[in-house]
């Protein structure tokens, strides 16, 4: 079972790895527009103008 | 005061003509960014689904110099960019305005920036609350199996110094919210629900800490770590629903800082801020646009829309002179006003002001919750210190044995299901009630709702539709009415609107002339066809107001050659469930009175056909307040429902406020609730579900207390485990979200 001391960091890093993803979306205006994000894969013309960078 | 007083009305405003923008306004809110492109942010009302937002984000990106436009569809908002002028802005929103959507530019350094910060902040400390209870309680369960299958000790020191390495960094970053507030309660020497959360938290943190360094068989992570995660969940979805609320107000700031049009001495127009404005000055209002400044007429004869300041819904005609009032929108022809006051000395701004002293009072209202907490903390701390006394002194434990056993007794009470008591019943009621139109500001509005026991009307815009619409309108024979409806659809008069509207078929006709005050001229070979107020006809007062005085005001003329004048009589009619609202809170007990700046006979025929029996006419704003103050003394406690920009004060001054979505955006920032739609019976649906939740709180306190006369008693004795206190947090904290739960689930009363 000595196995677990290298297993749970591991197991942490990588929650951690993802808690920092989802800090990374958020502040990167992932979550600014959710409802808009849904519907916004339907539209079919690609002529629309690119979005503004934060 | 006095002049607010002169002036007011009850009433609403035609919502159309109200919020008209004023040319030239786009342009003011633009901004140069470093790079040299003009930024513009607007809230673009009548955005449903993601095809509008495609259909705005085309039209927009068609124009060669827009770099990019960019809705939000959560938020209802445009952020446009472009390259050029700044007048450019008028023309792109006229793009957006020719498509059915209101424009409406705003400053986004003047909206509650805070607010959206405090947001992100408590998602943040969310997220680390939930990783890290995840984690630790992963860790708490393998502890708690150890203990049966045997685990070593050294095995289960590593865990715990595991839980504690991922524990104490979340605490310190995502408590912070608690910490925050309980600090701030302990300067202002009071006690808030945060107190016993920070205490409870910090202790229970400290002495796992301390546990874990002994390599002690208990250590209570996975408590501290849960409670906060379940506490910042209900604080977040708290925040979240009262925010989409609040954000459909802030339109109120579009009001202020408009630019108005000043003519030089040498002729010349200039545009200017409206606060900027110096008395004297030459204002020039352009045909529909608002008026931004306080005045005389110096030149030129039209017609006023003053509904947003006086809720009179026909428009008053002016000439040269002649007072008017910033809010007011131009009608006709172009005026020019020499300006007495502008920007914080306008009569808008004296009802801003007033508005602004009553919700102070009103702020001072405290949540149950708090309350309770005042209660509750001190009685949990005393608790915790007897416990240490007692086994310390009286038993002859050590000293840490006992406080082991009073931090114990503080984990066990840490007031999870109390925290979550209040906020889960106002979710789910909030959502609820979204989901019926209804929008809740006010986080305190629900439990002072199910306190009101006096309900006060507005007439115009809430018992009624506050629009005119045409009496008996199949009376007349369609030719007459295809005619004058075709005639009127040339006009935007609410009078001319509404007789358009009763004969929707009917096309506008060509070559009609409308003549300010007067109304409509259609020249035919057989001479003029006239559409019009009485007086432009010169028809006999006396013989038209027979056994008709109410209606005076609410009537146009149709004038033929060789036939006899027709008279079109107009009427606000009462919401269609309006009567049946007005008895069902009477059968509930409810006390109901309607206050109305309007006409005396106005007001007691709606009262009549209402069953309302105690009713005022002819209240200006400055009355209404008074009227709710007297009603406060006896001791009632007022829901005032109101709409117009003089049900403002009224509406922060009373126990608790309730305007249509209609109202002027005034009245809709005051107010703590806004319903949408035509159906008054949103304010019975409101009541009920506040009286419910009230109920429902009360049950879940009532729980709360329950659970810790069954959890201390163990905790004082000192056989509390990590496994028991987590089985006791968990259970008495779900028992409080499913009963809340069961607001969802109750059928409408009113539907």
């Amino acid at each position: 079972m000595d196995v677990i001391v290298y297993l749970i960091p591991i197991a942490i890093l990588l929650g951690g790895a993802g808690l920092a993803a989802f800090f990374w979306s958020l502040r990167n205006g992932q979550f600014d527009d959710p409802d808009g994000a849904a519907q916004r894969i339907l539209f079919d013309d690609d002529d629309e103008p690119a979005a503004p960078r934060k | 005061m006095t002049a607010a007083a002169t002036l007011a009305r009850a009433g609403a405003p035609p919502p159309a003509l109200a919020a008209s923008a004023p040319a030239g306004e786009a342009a003011f809110y633009a901004r140069r960014e470093a790079d040299g492109a003009m930024t513009l942010n607007a809230m673009v009302e009548g955005i449903h689904c993601g095809g509008c937002v495609a259909k705005i984000e085309r039209a927009l990106g068609q124009h060669p110099a827009v770099v990019s436009a960019r809705v939000n569809l959560s938020t209802r908002r445009l952020a446009l960019r472009w390259n050029g002028a700044a007048e450019l802005a008028e023309s792109l929103a006229a793009r957006v305005n020719a498509l059915g959507f209101k424009f409406v530019p705003y400053d986004p350094a003047r909206l509650a920036a805070g607010d959206r910060a405090a947001e992100s902040r408590l998602l943040r400390a969310l997220a680390v609350a939930g990783f890290a209870a995840a984690n630790v309680m992963l860790m708490s369960v393998a502890i708690w199996a150890g203990r049966v299958e045997g685990m070593e000790p050294a095995t289960r020191d590593m865990l715990h110094w595991f839980s504690a390495l991922i524990a104490l960094p979340a605490l310190i970053y995502s408590a912070r919210p608690f910490v925050h507030s309980a600090w701030g309660a302990l300067r202002r020497r009071s006690v808030n629900m945060d107190v016993p959360i920070a205490v409870g938290v910090a202790l229970t943190a400290g002495m796992s800490l301390f546990e874990t360094v002994n390599g002690a068989d208990h250590a209570y992570f996975d408590s501290a770590v849960s409670l906060v995660f379940f506490l910042l969940l209900g604080r977040y979805l708290d925040l979240r629903a009262r925010g989409q609320a609040r954000s459909a107000a802030e339109r109120l700031l579009t009001l202020n800082a408009r630019s108005v049009t000043v003519v030089g001495s040498d002729g010349a127009a200039a545009s200017v801020p409206a606060e900027r404005v110096t008395p004297g000055a030459i204002v020039l209002v352009a045909s529909g646009e608002r008026i931004g400044v306080d005045g005389t007429i110096a030149d030129g004869r039209s017609e006023v829309d003053t509904s947003l300041i006086t809720g009179e819904s026909v428009p008053a005609p002016v000439k040269p002179g002649d007072l008017v009032y910033a809010g007011a929108v131009n009608l006709g022809p172009a005026l020019r006003v020499t300006a007495r006051a502008a920007g914080e000395n306008t009569l808008l701004a004296e009802i801003v002001r007033l508005m602004e002293a009553a919700e102070q009072k009103k702020s001072r209202y405290i949540a149950l919750a708090d309350r309770v907490s005042r209660l509750y903390a001190p009685v949990v701390h005393l608790m915790a210190l007897a416990t240490f006394a007692g086994w310390w002194l009286l038993m002859g434990e050590t000293w840490q044995h006992s406080l082991v056993y009073a931090i114990a007794v503080l984990i066990v009470t840490c007031p999870c299901a109390l925290g979550l008591a209040v906020p889960a019943v106002q979710v789910i009621a909030t959502g609820r009630l979204m989901r019926r139109g209804i929008l809740l500001k006010s986080g305190t509005a629900l439990e002072r709702l199910a306190t009101a026991d006096t309900v006060v009307f507005d007439k115009t815009g809430t018992l009624t539709l506050g629009r005119p619409a045409l009496a008996d309108a199949d009376t007349f024979d369609a030719e007459t009415l295809r005619l004058a409806a075709g005639m009127a659809r040339n006009s935007a008069h609410p009078l001319a609107r509404a007789l358009a509207q009763a004969a929707p078929g009917a096309p506008a006709l060509d070559g009609t002339r409308e003549i300010a005050g007067c109304g409509l001229a259609w020249p035919r070979p057989g001479g003029e066809i006239r559409l019009g107020s009485r007086a432009w006809f010169g028809i006999d007062e006396d013989a038209a107001l027979e056994g008709d005085e109410r209606a005076s005001a609410m009537e146009m003329w149709l004038a033929r050659p060789g036939l006899a004048p027709v008279r079109f009589a107009f009427a606000d009619a009462p919401r269609p469930d309006a009567a049946g609202v007005i008895g069902a809170l009477k059968r509930r007990g409810y006390a109901v009175k309607l206050v109305s700046g309007d006409r005396a006979p106005a007001v007691a025929a709606v009262a009549e056909a209402l069953g309302i029996d105690d009713w005022r006419a002819r209240v200006t704003p400055a009355d209404k307040n008074a009227f709710l103050a007297g009603l406060a003394r006896e001791g009632r406690r007022v829901l005032m429902v109101g709409d117009g920009l003089n049900d403002a004060p009224a509406l922060a001054a009373a126990h608790v406020s309730v305007s249509p979505s209609s109202a002027a955006d005034i009245s809709q920032t005051a107010a703590d609730a806004v319903f949408q739609g035509e159906r008054l019976g949103a304010v019975l649906e409101l009541i009920d579900t506040a009286r419910a939740a009230r109920r429902l709180v009360r049950e879940n306190i009532g729980a709360a207390i329950v659970y810790n006369f069954v959890a201390v008693p163990i905790a004082v004795l000192g056989v509390l485990t990590p496994f028991l206190a987590a089985i006791a947090m968990s259970g008495s904290s779900l028992a409080v979200v499913g009963n809340a739960l069961r607001l969802a689930r109750r059928r409408s009363s009113w539907t």
